[in-house]
């Protein structure tokens, strides 16, 4: 039964990692670029919900919609502005371009909220538990965490194979040339892309706020896991980014079963792993 | 060995080195270091003479602070050696930096003399970097950057289980503690500028040989050096291991400045970032371009050091900016203009009509 604890609450890890990762995993897909400042984003997230809901008289829900929007304006924007620019001088510079945005956005919270740790309190979700007997409980916010982070995925993957908007994305993503001659703005559909990126990892941070405790430090932890569920699942794969996160939160719950303080280590040892025997991840795939 | 003449980005044409040595019947002129470039040599050995007399002629807080510099300046140029001129864009070189200054710790520990362990720090790293490099070579571009970064991570969490060395809230290194602290400032001074002027000797020779034109073939197009016979697994993984090596001395140097050694710190992303924005402010690609770029980050260093976060917002902000808007740096920017260069690495072909005015 401890077993099957251990494996449930990995399982609900992994949805977080996953809904992290997604985000990351679209970027790399369609426009082969990885968003340093990806985890930062997270955590800006987090502290715009927390003074939303300190500051104004708005409830939960609203403050979650109002917010993901509002990330994937930034998102087009910020690449409109900054990675599109960056992404035409080469891929040295578009690295450059994220690491310094996670900089200014880590020293920026910094000064802005000082080094104390926060959490999102949702009320009944924080606390709240399904308790199946007395040794196995689900917890609302991290069964809604997998919930999201599935839903979130199946989503993206309809909005890529169904709408036209979508598929001209594959389409640039292949060969963006060739695509602007039907007519493809892949400078727009790029842009999209990153906002698809940008609201997805507001939705994570905000979901992690709730679930633990975060300062404005944390942002590269959080790029590091989600980098990790996206190459153990396999690069530009969706549904191998989900099995990605799975991977790692159930070798992390496991591994804190043992030793807490062997958490960490041991998903990064499984990644290294994946590198050195799999290296084209679990479900290798090259389309998004 | 690619030696074909390939248009470099300031507009010269290289010459391979078999036309090089061949006597020219053109009346061109293939040269590789220019006046200014022989008359700069002198000048930065000069400038290596009066820093190593620093000692007797400055007080202690001005060579301590000449230390952090020459720290920076060292990491700086591994990582213009490895991105650079290898093409390998990394944020986890603070994986060696950490091993270099707990190698030193462990050496100390056993009794040995901690600056005798610098050597051995840099040989520990260049070991280290082997199996890294098989498992870092597996992800290219983007990838290989945050990879190196998780490298970076498991190192750190690997050494803070040993408690011979200190566990997670690191040690303090023995051995010179009785020493008499003007002696030790001095000695840890002239380490550092050894190590220093090595790593830019070291660079300007790698990059002048046969292995700089091979690196510099990769760098610009992996698939046709590879066609031409380059062995380009081999080249990177030597500026790997080299890069590895100069950045365990600069951890060496750091905890013998500091006298102690916490892993947090060590093994900060941070370093990556310093090493990344000196390049990049200098101009990435040109050996003088860390050098610049070291001096311009003390300089706002010292500038802004009262100004808490808000010195690592306006350096992420010039960053970027110098990214997008100054790809080449200001080194880049400097000799496009001018046609100088401190330590050539290529050959150029020079007509008199060809030479800017400056030099004719």
């Amino acid at each position: 039964m401890d077993l099957l604890n251990t494996l449930v609450q990995g399982l609900m890890l992994g949805g977080l990692y996953a809904l992290f990762a997604a985000g990351l995993s679209i970027m790399f897909g369609v426009m082969r670029m990885v968003n340093l400042a990806h985890g930062d984003l997270a955590v800006v997230a987090a502290y715009l919900v927390l003074v939303l809901l300190g500051g104004t008289m708005f409830p939960l829900w609203l403050v979650v919609v109002v917010t993901l929007p509002l990330f994937a304006v930034i998102g087009y924007g910020i690449h409109r502005s900054l990675f599109s620019r960056s992404l035409k001088a080469g891929p040295l510079s578009t690295l450059l371009v994220t690491f310094g945005l996670s900089i200014i956005i880590q020293n920026g919270l910094l000064e802005g909220f000082s080094a104390d740790t926060r959490t999102i309190d949702m009320g009944v979700l924080n606390t709240g538990a399904f308790h199946l007997n007395n040794q196995l409980s689900i917890s609302y916010l991290g069964l809604l965490t997998l919930v999201l982070a599935v839903a979130v995925i199946a989503g993206v993957q309809l909005f890529l194979s169904r709408t036209r908007t979508g598929k001209m994305m594959r389409a640039v993503s292949d060969d963006a040339d060739t695509a602007s001659l039907v007519g493809a703005n892949s400078k727009h559909l790029y842009a999209i892309a990153t906002a698809i990126a940008f609201g997805t990892v507001a939705l994570a941070g905000i979901m992690s706020g709730a679930r633990s405790s975060f300062d404005p430090s944390i942002g590269p932890a959080q790029l590091i896991f989600a980098f990790e569920a996206v190459v153990i699942g396999g690069l530009g794969s969706l549904w191998g980014t989900l099995a990605g996160g799975a991977v790692l939160g159930l070798t992390q719950a496991f591994a804190a079963h043992l030793d807490p303080s062997l958490t960490i280590l041991a998903g990064h040892l499984v990644f290294l792993a994946v590198l050195a025997f799999r290296p084209q991840g679990l479900i290798p795939q090259r389309t998004v | 060995m690619a030696h074909t003449p390939q248009p470099t980005k300031d507009g010269t044409t290289p010459v391979s080195a078999a036309a090089a040595a061949a006597p020219s019947f053109t009346g061109a002129l293939v040269t590789r270091a220019g006046r200014a470039s022989k008359a700069s040599a002198g000048l930065l050995g000069l400038a290596v003479l009066v820093l190593a007399a620093l000692p007797y002629i400055a007080f202690a807080g001005t060579t301590s602070s000449m230390v952090t510099f020459f720290v920076l300046l060292i990491m700086a140029s591994m990582w213009n050696l490895l991105a650079g001129f290898g093409g390998m864009v990394s944020v986890g070189q603070q994986a060696f930096v950490g091993v270099g200054a707990y190698t030193v710790l462990a050496f100390a520990n056993l009794g040995m003399n901690p600056f005798v362990a610098l050597p051995l720090a840099a040989l520990t790293c260049a070991v280290f970097a082997i199996p890294t490099s098989w498992l870092a070579f597996r992800l290219r571009g983007d990838y290989f950057a945050v990879g190196t970064w998780v490298i970076a991570e498991v190192y750190r969490l690997i050494i803070i289980r040993f408690d011979s060395l200190g566990g997670p809230s690191g040690m303090s290194l023995p051995g010179l503690t009785g020493m008499d602290p003007v002696l030790r400032g001095a000695l840890t001074y002239w380490a550092a500028l050894t190590l220093a002027a090595l790593t830019i000797l070291g660079c300007y020779l790698l990059m002048r040989g046969r292995t700089g034109l091979a690196l510099t073939a990769v760098r610009d197009d992996e698939t046709a050096a590879r066609a031409n016979g380059v062995d380009v697994t081999w080249s990177k993984r030597l500026v790997y291991l080299v890069s590895a090596a100069g950045c365990g001395a600069a951890g060496g140097i750091l905890i013998i400045d500091s006298l102690s050694v916490q892993p947090n710190a060590i093994f900060s992303v941070q370093w990556s970032a310093y090493m990344i924005f000196i390049v990049i402010i200098g101009g990435i690609g040109y050996l003088e371009g860390p050098l610049l770029g070291a001096i311009v980050f003390y300089a706002l260093q010292q500038l802004l050091a009262g100004y808490g976060s808000w010195y690592m917002i306006i350096l992420g902000a010039i960053g970027v900016a110098g990214a997008i808007w100054l790809p080449r740096g200001l080194w880049g920017t400097i000799t496009n203009k001018t046609g100088i260069q401190l330590f050539p690495v290529g050959y150029r072909l020079n007509q008199p009509w060809t030479l800017p005015p400056t030099l004719r």
